[in-house]
């Protein structure tokens, strides 16, 4: 039954990658990409119970983490094209002139 | 130093539930990571009413079990949505009014209604949020008021009137 | 009522495989069947609610199901903070995702659409 489940969500992986080549904008491919990565915390944490090694959770947790990093790192990149502006400024920091790097 | 406590607690917790080797020497490697760990949110200046927010955490316990019942009943609408033969939706954008005071508030009351399948938040401007729905029916400001009372009641008890 | 508690507990330990079994394939199920309404929806922003179906339901009762077949109680923890994080970062993602397709203008597709277009009122409100 695990293993169905595997390859039930690898399926809905491969239809995302039609979308993710398809999509008419950039934001339905990160849509897509977003996505994709959700389901493979999913594919990752149950390759793990179908191998009898549930150490790969710890594995699916990192990913977690980093998918988040990543869409937030791609829109910001296509917002600014630069990885090198600051997406929040606390008031004072604003007010002192932007001195940030504290 | 409350908050620095919680802090604490917390990363405590976390360490115990996933590392599961409790020897000696694991146990004095975990001391020196929280040290470290505490040592730099110090200096980052993040432990404060947002970093460990534990007031409000009884609040949560009670609203995240509501928001799960919503949640499921969305997501039904949102499934038969996608599996009808013929495509059957209406999409509009909504502005709504929040009697959320607090930023925290705000920011639970916009979480809540973008993981609500079928509505995502688009904006926020001081509190006026600019909703998308994928039906026009569903999306209309009053269905947003009893979540918006519970997220006033959960996130900002102090400013709420009753 | 020892006896009592430890019939309980050898029939959880029966039951819980079967019934975890069935959530990670029906959340699997629920996967394909947002990953579906990513592919037929019009447009970005309607497209946004079909992939929460994957990030809310779908990936809730696959760990839901992982979670009730766990070896050790410290895999049940593992399980859950995946699922914590899976629902504070995706909600927050796909809001940084619409926010950012609304400031750069891209424009909404509003009224009914589908099996009402017979109507013929494409109200532009926007």
């Amino acid at each position: 039954m695990t293993l169905a489940a595997l390859f039930a969500v690898l399926l809905g992986m491969c239809l995302l990658l039609v979308r993710a080549l398809l999509g008419p904008t950039l934001y339905d491919r990160v849509l897509a990409v977003n996505s994709f990565g959700t389901k493979t915390v999913l594919v990752i944490g149950l390759l793990g119970y179908v191998m009898g090694r549930t150490d790969f959770l710890d594995i699916a947790i990192l990913y977690t983490l980093i998918n988040f990093v990543a869409t937030i790192a791609i829109l910001k990149f296509f917002r600014y094209r630069s990885f090198q502006v600051p997406l929040a400024r606390r008031p004072e920091q604003a007010a002192r002139g932007g001195d940030s790097n504290g | 130093m409350a908050y620095l406590v919680v802090t604490f607690f917390a990363i405590f917790a976390f360490w115990m539930g996933n590392s599961g080797h409790y020897k000696p020497l694991m146990l004095g490697f975990a001391a020196l990571s929280f040290a470290i760990t505490l040592i730099l949110c110090a200096r980052l200046k993040i432990i404060d009413r947002e970093g460990a927010p534990y007031v409000r955490l009884f609040g949560w316990l009670a609203y995240y079990p509501w928001l799960a019942w919503e949640i499921v009943k969305s997501n039904w609408v949102i499934i038969k949505a996608c599996l009808r033969a013929e495509l059957d939706i209406s999409p509009s954008l909504v502005k709504l009014k929040t009697i959320c005071k607090s930023d925290l508030a705000k920011v639970t009351f916009a979480n809540s209604i973008t993981m609500t399948p079928g509505t995502v938040t688009v904006e926020i401007e001081g509190d006026k949020l600019l909703v998308h729905g994928l039906y026009e029916a569903n999306t209309q400001p009053e269905a947003f008021e009893e979540m918006d009372r519970r997220c006033a009641r959960a996130a900002d008890p102090a400013e709420t009137p009753a | 009522m020892a006896e009592f508690f430890a019939l309980i507990g050898n029939t959880w330990e029966i039951v819980r495989f079967p019934l975890g079994g069935a959530a990670c394939l029906l959340g699997a199920i629920l996967c394909i069947v947002g990953t579906i309404g990513v592919l037929r929806f019009p447009d970005f922003y309607t497209r946004i609610h079909a992939a929460s179906i994957t990030d809310t339901s779908g990936a809730g009762l696959v760990l839901i199901g992982m979670a009730l077949m766990a070896p050790h109680w410290i895999i049940v923890v593992k399980v859950f903070c995946i699922m914590g994080f899976l629902l504070l970062t995706s909600v927050t993602s796909s809001h940084a995702l619409v926010n950012a397709a609304h400031t750069a203008g891209l424009q909404p597709k509003i009224g009914p659409m589908g099996r009402s277009v017979h109507e013929e009122d494409e109200e532009d409100r926007h």
